[in-house]
């Protein structure tokens, strides 16, 4: 079993919703980086029955807003010295560019080739609207 | 450099001061025949509408400026396959100010993401049209003196019409606005335009099944088209359509000073028997539509100052 003391500096996202693992390391950009990567599927988790974990080795600084989009359950630990130096919960970013694409068929990003934007339109329902044609993302 | 692409990228002030411009255009244009002297409104139409765009043309003409374009993309070669983006650099190069229509939503907010002019949405397949929504605005403001204190019903197609929606947005942004939403189960508003709009506001609204439930309580009557192709079947389209049509007889009702508002075409929503009774003035909306326009063509131009914000008078 991995834990987190294996880990000198870098960071633990834990929690994360199990069988979402690959889609946070794809959505996290976590292929560019050459440090060590490791992801757990499957972990047992006293709170949700499994669980996935992503560990990070040797980066501390990676933009993690889409995180909350992707999966509000999971918690963030950053590892510095080998001791866990913050931990935070991840928050619902305001904007979402190139995450999820717009479904809409009428909508112009269906045509042209642009950055898909949506905007945070209800923080407390997780609801986001595209910047293009205010249609709102279902999952 | 500001585009109008939502109705709600100008704030209520700003509103306020470019209706107020358009109603002194209204009372003298002959001081407006020149302001454009020498300035080019491109009218690009990817999607046929004659109105929107004859009104356009008017505005610009009106003012003594030029115009050009085109009005279906099928007949432009120089849209085909081009983007919207490579469009708007082209024509920012040959107009002073572009009008776009589109049958993709968000086409206009692209344009003036990459345009080096200001671009007026003038219609975005089924989501927004702002000129409409200054129009509608300008109408009530004409017929009252102000909006601010409006009972309204909003009657027909509440699901897939752009501009009550767009116009729900607007009013809400006035004081003491009473809405009645009018239309059959199947076409009622959106429940996200009640919960993220209306209920937030704080303005009363009720919803109803028939006009004639609310006729005497109304300032301004807004009819719009219900449309066969939104029924699931013909039965509950003839079933229904009766009841969203505005003859003589439903008027009887009304107030003396009610105003019958329509975003025009009608099909038969109105009976034309109600066309020579005072307060149908949707023609009149129609023609008001041009003096907004002028309106905003100045402002945009940057040739009335004191219109938008931080521009100073
Ligand atoms: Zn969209």
């Amino acid at each position: 079993m991995l834990n987190i003391d294996s880990i000198e500096n870098g960071i633990v996202i834990d929690h994360i919703t199990a069988g979402r693992g690959m889609r946070v390391y794809d959505l996290l950009e976590l292929q560019a980086l050459d440090t060590c990567v490791a992801i757990i599927k499957n972990a047992r988790s006293e709170k949700y029955g499994k669980k996935d974990i992503i560990k990070i080795e040797g980066v501390t600084d990676i933009d993690l807003d889409v995180l909350g989009f992707i999966d509000d359950h999971a918690t963030v630990c950053i590892i510095r010295d080998g001791k866990l130096a913050e931990k935070k919960r991840p928050h619902l970013p305001k904007k979402l560019v190139n995450i999820v694409k717009c479904k809409n068929p009428r909508c112009i990003t269906s045509v042209e080739n642009v950055d898909q934007v949506f905007y945070l339109c209800d923080e407390k329902a997780h609801r986001y609207r595209c910047r293009y044609c205010e249609q709102e993302y279902k999952k | 450099m500001r585009h109008l692409i939502d109705p709600l990228d100008f704030t209520r002030q700003e509103t306020d001061r470019l209706l107020g411009l358009g109603e002194k255009i209204l009372e003298s244009p002959q001081k407006y025949a020149h302001r454009c002297d020498g300035k080019i409104l491109g009218t690009l139409f990817f999607e046929p509408s004659t109105r929107t765009r004859l009104s356009f043309e008017s505005a610009m003409l009106r003012l003594g400026g030029q115009v050009l374009g085109f009005s279906d993309a099928g007949s432009s070669s120089a849209t085909k396959g081009e983007s919207v983006a490579d469009t708007i650099r082209m024509v920012s190069g040959y107009a002073d100010i572009a009008a776009m229509r589109h049958f993709k939503e968000g086409a206009p907010f692209v344009a003036s993401q990459y345009s080096r002019i200001p671009v007026i949405n003038a219609g975005d397949g089924g989501h927004q049209h702002p000129t409409q929504t200054l129009t509608d605005l300008f109408t009530i403001r004409r017929r009252r003196g102000k909006v601010d204190g409006v009972t309204i019903g909003l009657c027909g197609d509440l699901k897939f019409g752009r501009t009550v929606h767009s116009l729900i947005k607007s009013l809400v942004r006035y004081e003491n606005v009473r809405f009645y939403f009018i239309s059959p189960e199947e076409l009622r508003v959106p429940s996200y335009i009640l919960k993220e709009v209306v209920m937030p506001s704080g303005h009363q609204w009720e919803e109803v099944r028939a006009m004639e439930d609310v006729m005497p309580e109304l300032d301004i009557l807004y009819m719009t088209r219900v449309q066969r192709e939104r029924f699931f079947n013909e039965e509950d389209y003839v079933r229904l359509k009766d009841s969203y049509i505005l003859t003589k007889d439903k008027l009887r009702a009304a107030k003396k000073d009610l105003s019958i508002l329509h975003p025009l075409p009608r099909v038969n929503e109105i009976a034309p028997e109600v066309d020579g009774d005072p307060r149908a003035v949707y023609f009149e909306q129609a023609r008001g539509g041009v003096f907004v326009r002028m309106a905003l063509i100045l402002t945009l131009l940057g040739l009335e100052k004191g219109i938008l914000s931080g521009e100073g008078a």
